[in-house]
């Protein structure tokens, strides 16, 4: 494979990656709080449609964008009404939220199926993209890739340097000792909640408006769900997040750059297709297997509710 | 704190009677959202209510319909009942029921002789297993090596789906069938039969009723039933109980995809009669609603899988009908989970106005 | 006028994806359409669906149609074909391969109900198939884009091995091959017929591999979209409808399905009471295969090759599939001169040479 071919691939990865990393940063913060949210592919769903007609509607990928965000963070809030307020099992209720998501996006996005908006362009970063070799892979990117970049940046800051992701992560470690020193536990998960719905509806609206750029019914094709495996993957940690989605977006690259080379290759195409699949249960296992680890690292009250008067 | 009008005050024990109300509930106010929907679309909500819940099955051939979309919801949706019941979240039942598919296919393709009281069985074993084997992957993984089993049954429902592409495109792939993804039609000693002339109904509407029954005498009445439920309370007790949460997710898992293994066997010795990459329509996902809304109860699994395959049957005539989008089915069965799921807050809290 | 206004309305409607009945009085013959996929503005669902539109348009209220799209090919089918034989439709097109067995078992059912089923095999006493020789447009695409190349690698996604889509890939190559013996094809498979997201970063890992004319055989217009996006001198050939609104640019042509006429030929031999089932396999001599109007970069002896091409298809005086037809390992398949008969087209398991890409098993 020569130089450039390698560039290709590299390129194609970062492309690929941006919207898990996306949602998955969102889905981190609220399972730092301690809420576990399966509705991820719902939510990712809806902010791929309302983006997309956004988008499309007012010829703007910004509104688009911000449509997305909203979309996901309003059924994020119904999401947090449901576990957080009406107790309800947040394991089931996340399961809900992706079937009636994915529905409505289906249903609202009918008369938009199949529709395209105009690709924008790729951003050349000055100076940095004149860097050799890695100037072009790195910093001539589509918007939504340096985008993750400071969603990343930010998020990591948040929680490691700022005194609010400090009561963020103890709500997630021990609600009952922050609402003992007077610190609202159901305020910081309504917060945390809204937060990972708007980034996964920012995820999703990425999908439509930058990465097909279209919308079709089942867009998201599993990619919320995806994202909540690399939460676990990344043992919580927002770089680690970075690192498993550019891995799974590698893999599904790698794989079509393989049939696309003409080399004879006589496996399958199906295992080839599913390869990202069993790469995420592969790694899935490799992390979870040292179980102090995951112990370690994953919030203490992650999935379990918590009421003031207990 | 905020001052909000109404309190939530916890009961001093829950009450068993709203645990049976709030699906009703859920319904009610299901099909009130939905009037509303229709009523927002321009549409006259008594023909949209008609149409959705009363037209699919004001025939014969549409009673049958009912039944056959039940079972496979039935049989996916009483296996995940056992599982959910321990906390076991076994959400890959798409997937073990594409295997269970697969695994009746298998035994239908290599003993196309066999007479049908023979072959069936087999099918129906087979399918199971191979259910079975499918949900073992995830237990094994949780057991041995803690991965998350929400994560591992659900990429698997993905390589189950090209595991199955790949089985109808090549090595089972019809000789006489232009290349086309589908195997050969299966012979008539591999078909269920059908019982109710003019339908499509077919026996394994009683072997799912038999598979419920079964599973409610076992949960009521032996000590697996008890530690199941007591480790679905709480993982310590399971300990003191002499249950350990090890074996919760083995039985959870592969009941789960044994009962799905069935589910995929009844379709392809059913309606389908062969094997097509086209095979999976949703069940095993729907069957995580229908095992909620049955309060993981085999009787309310019964109930909820007509109510479930109800709004598939409804969905589609709104379709057909109406020209609306058939999504809409999956609009109205978000809705019925989501109302649930609120409305049991009132099994053990109760609402208080302020002042 | 003022009908043809409010035909012009209910196409809109239709084309919005809320389409389906118009409240004609009394029409001779109900049809119901029964698509595959969710209809959009291009793919193999919205020409069965502008067949639909002329056929209404040709047969004003002589002729009440309607139509379900979006119907998965499980078992779910039968109930929706069912649902449309016994709801009073005379004729019930259903439009997608999968649909065929159900197809099979309704029309035993109901015997006074025609049925046509496209792309399959089977048929009965109330009961035809029909279906298109893409692979007539496929060559001709081919050829086009043999021209064109200038790195000598044409890129082909494509959905699923189905001798079909085997064709078209085949035809693609033999193509191409008749202007530049050095061309070579590579495939990448996305195992689905709509995946709009894979088969565009399929497009682009062609692109980045060296393919300079891309083409497809899936449902979505994601391939031509990639290539017009893309920075690359490279251009795309559309499939079964004309894509060139997705790639105003680059869009060279594309091999286009047609309808109308076979659906407006049918329902009036049905409203004459002429009627009886047969099957169909349509190029271009019964109109039902063209291709797009061509991109103007295409030189003009090019498009007289193509024009010379068409005529001679037309006629029945070439077709693509005419011997020597030899496979990947160099093989001779068919002798010189000799053409292939319709039986071995259709279990078409093999590449030609030319194509760089393992056979999938």
């Amino acid at each position: 494979m020569d130089s450039g071919l390698i560039q290709e691939v590299v390129s194609a990865t970062l492309l690929a990656g941006t919207p898990l990393i996306i949602a998955a940063l969102g889905l981190l913060m609220n399972e730092r709080a301690g809420v576990l949210n399966l509705g991820a592919e719902g939510m990712m769903s809806l902010g791929a449609v309302y983006g997309f007609i956004a988008a499309l509607s007012f010829s703007s990928p910004v509104l688009g964008l911000a449509a997305g965000l909203m979309a996901g963070a309003l059924v994020a809030g119904g999401f947090a009404l449901l576990t957080i307020t009406l107790q309800a099992n947040q394991v089931a209720s996340g399961l809900a939220l992706a079937i009636f998501g994915v529905g409505l996006a289906g249903f609202v996005g009918k008369p938009y199926e199949s529709q395209s908006l105009k690709a924008v362009g790729e951003w050349s970063i000055p100076l940095l993209v004149d860097i050799p070799w890695l100037g072009p892979i790195f910093f001539q990117q589509q918007p939504m890739v340096y985008l993750s970049w400071v969603l990343f940046g930010a998020v990591w800051w948040f929680l490691y340097r700022s005194r609010s992701g400090l009561l963020l992560r103890a709500v997630g470690e021990d609600p009952a000792a922050a609402h003992a020193i007077g610190r609202s536990v159901v305020g910081v998960r309504y917060l945390a909640v809204i937060f990972g719905g708007a980034l996964c509806g920012l995820g999703g609206a990425c999908l439509s408006i930058f990465y097909a750029p279209m919308w079709v019914e089942g867009l998201i094709a599993g990619r919320g769900w995806i994202a909540l495996a690399l939460v676990v993957f990344a043992t919580w940690r927002p770089f680690r997040v970075l690192l498993g989605a550019y891995l799974f977006g590698g893999v599904l690259i790698a794989q079509l750059f393989l049939q696309g080379s003409g080399v004879k290759i006589s496996v399958p195409s199906q295992l080839l297709s599913s390869l990202p699949y069993l790469a995420t249960i592969i790694v899935l296992v490799l992390i979870s297997r040292d179980s102090r680890r995951i112990r370690q690292h994953s919030p203490a009250s992650l999935g379990r509710a918590f009421r003031a008067d207990e | 704190m905020l001052d909000w009008p109404i309190r939530i005050v916890r009961r001093d024990r829950p009450l068993a009677r709203m645990r049976y109300l709030s699906p009703l509930m859920a319904i009610v106010l299901m099909m009130l959202t939905g009037m509303l929907i229709f009523l927002a679309l321009g549409r006259d909500p008594a023909e949209g209510f008609y149409t959705f819940f009363i037209r699919p099955i004001s025939s014969l051939y549409g009673f049958g319909e009912l039944l056959l979309k039940a079972t496979p919801l039935m049989l996916c949706g009483i296996g995940l009942a056992i599982g959910f019941r321990a906390n076991v979240w076994n959400i890959g039942a798409e997937g073990q029921f594409m295997l269970g598919a697969a695994g009746a296919t298998g035994v239908a393709l290599t003993f196309p002789n066999l007479p049908a009281f023979l072959l069936l069985p087999l099918m129906v074993v087979s399918g199971a297993l191979a259910g079975m084997a499918w949900g073992a992957i995830p237990a094994w993984l949780k057991t041995r090596f803690n991965a998350n089993e929400i994560l591992v049954s659900l990429m698997l429902v993905y390589v189950a789906g090209f595991l199955v592409s790949w089985l109808v495109f090549s090595p089972w792939r019809d000789p006489m069938g232009f290349g086309f993804p589908q195997t050969e039609m299966l012979s008539s000693a591999a078909l269920l039969p059908r019982i109710l002339p003019g339908t499509r109904l077919n026996i394994a509407i009683f072997l799912a009723i038999a598979l419920v029954a079964i599973t409610w005498i076992v949960l009521q009445h032996t000590a697996i039933g008890f530690r199941l439920r007591v480790t679905g309370r709480s993982r310590s007790a399971a300990g003191y109980a002499g249950f350990s949460i090890q074996r919760a997710v083995w039985i959870g898992l592969l009941c789960g995809g044994g009962a799905a293994g069935i589910a995929g066997m009844t379709e392809v010795a059913g309606p389908m009669g062969q094997l097509t990459d086209k095979i999976a329509l949703g069940y095993g996902f729907a069957a995580i609603i229908v095992a909620f809304l049955g309060r993981l109860h085999p009787l309310g699994v019964l109930l909820a899988s007509l109510l479930m395959a109800l709004l598939f049957l409804g969905g589609e005539q709104v379709q057909q009908h109406m020209n609306l989008p058939k999504s809409i089915s999956m609009v109205f069965q978000g809705l019925l989970l989501f109302y649930l799921l609120g409305a049991d807050l009132l099994v053990n809290y109760r609402l208080k106005w302020n002042g | 006028m003022k009908l043809g206004m409010r035909r012009a309305a209910i196409a809109a409607i239709a084309v919005l994806g809320f389409g389906g009945m118009a409240a004609h009085a009394q029409p001779d013959v109900k049809v119901g359409f029964v698509y595959v996929s969710p209809l959009g503005e291009a793919g193999w669902s919205y020409q069965h669906e502008l067949g639909r539109q002329a056929l209404e348009a040709a047969l004003g209220d002589q002729v009440e149609t309607r139509y379900v799209d979006n119907v998965s090919e499980g078992a779910d089918a039968e109930r929706v074909i069912r649902e449309f034989a016994s709801s009073g439709h005379d004729l019930v097109i259903a439009t997608s391969f999968g649909y065929m067995n159900y197809v099979e078992r309704v029309s035993q059912e109901f015997p006074d109900v025609q049925f046509l089923h496209a792309t399959g095999y089977k048929d009965g006493a109330n009961f035809a198939n029909y279906n298109a020789r893409f692979y007539e447009g496929r060559y001709l695409t081919g050829v086009i884009a043999g021209h064109m190349s200038e790195t000598e690698t044409l890129g082909y996604v494509a959905a699923v091995p189905i001798p079909e889509v085997v064709q078209g890939i085949n035809a693609f190559t033999r193509g191409a091959r008749s202007v530049n013996p050095d061309i070579e094809v590579r495939v990448i498979w996305t195992n689905s017929w709509y995946d709009p997201g894979r088969e565009r970063e399929a497009a682009n890992t062609l692109l980045a591999q060296g393919a300079d004319v891309l083409t497809h055989h899936t449902d979505s217009t994601a391939v031509v979209q990639a290539v017009e996006d893309s920075d690359r001198t490279a251009w795309g050939v559309g499939y079964h409808s004309d894509m060139s609104e997705f790639g105003p640019e680059t869009h060279l042509t594309a091999t286009t399905h047609h309808w109308g006429d076979y659906y407006i030929d049918v329902v009036e031999s049905v409203i004459e009471g002429t009627y009886a089932p047969s099957n169909l396999w349509g190029g271009h001599a019964e109109g039902m295969i063209d291709i797009a109007p061509l991109n103007d970069a295409v030189p003009a002896d090019v498009a007289a090759e193509i024009e010379d091409l068409q005529a001679s298809m037309r006629d029945g005086e070439f077709h693509p599939f005419t011997g020597p037809v030899v496979n990947q390992a160099g093989e001779v398949l068919l002798e010189e001169g000799a053409v292939m008969s319709d039986s071995d087209l259709n279990q078409m398991n093999y590449f030609v040479e030319g194509v760089a890409s393992e056979f999938p098993n």
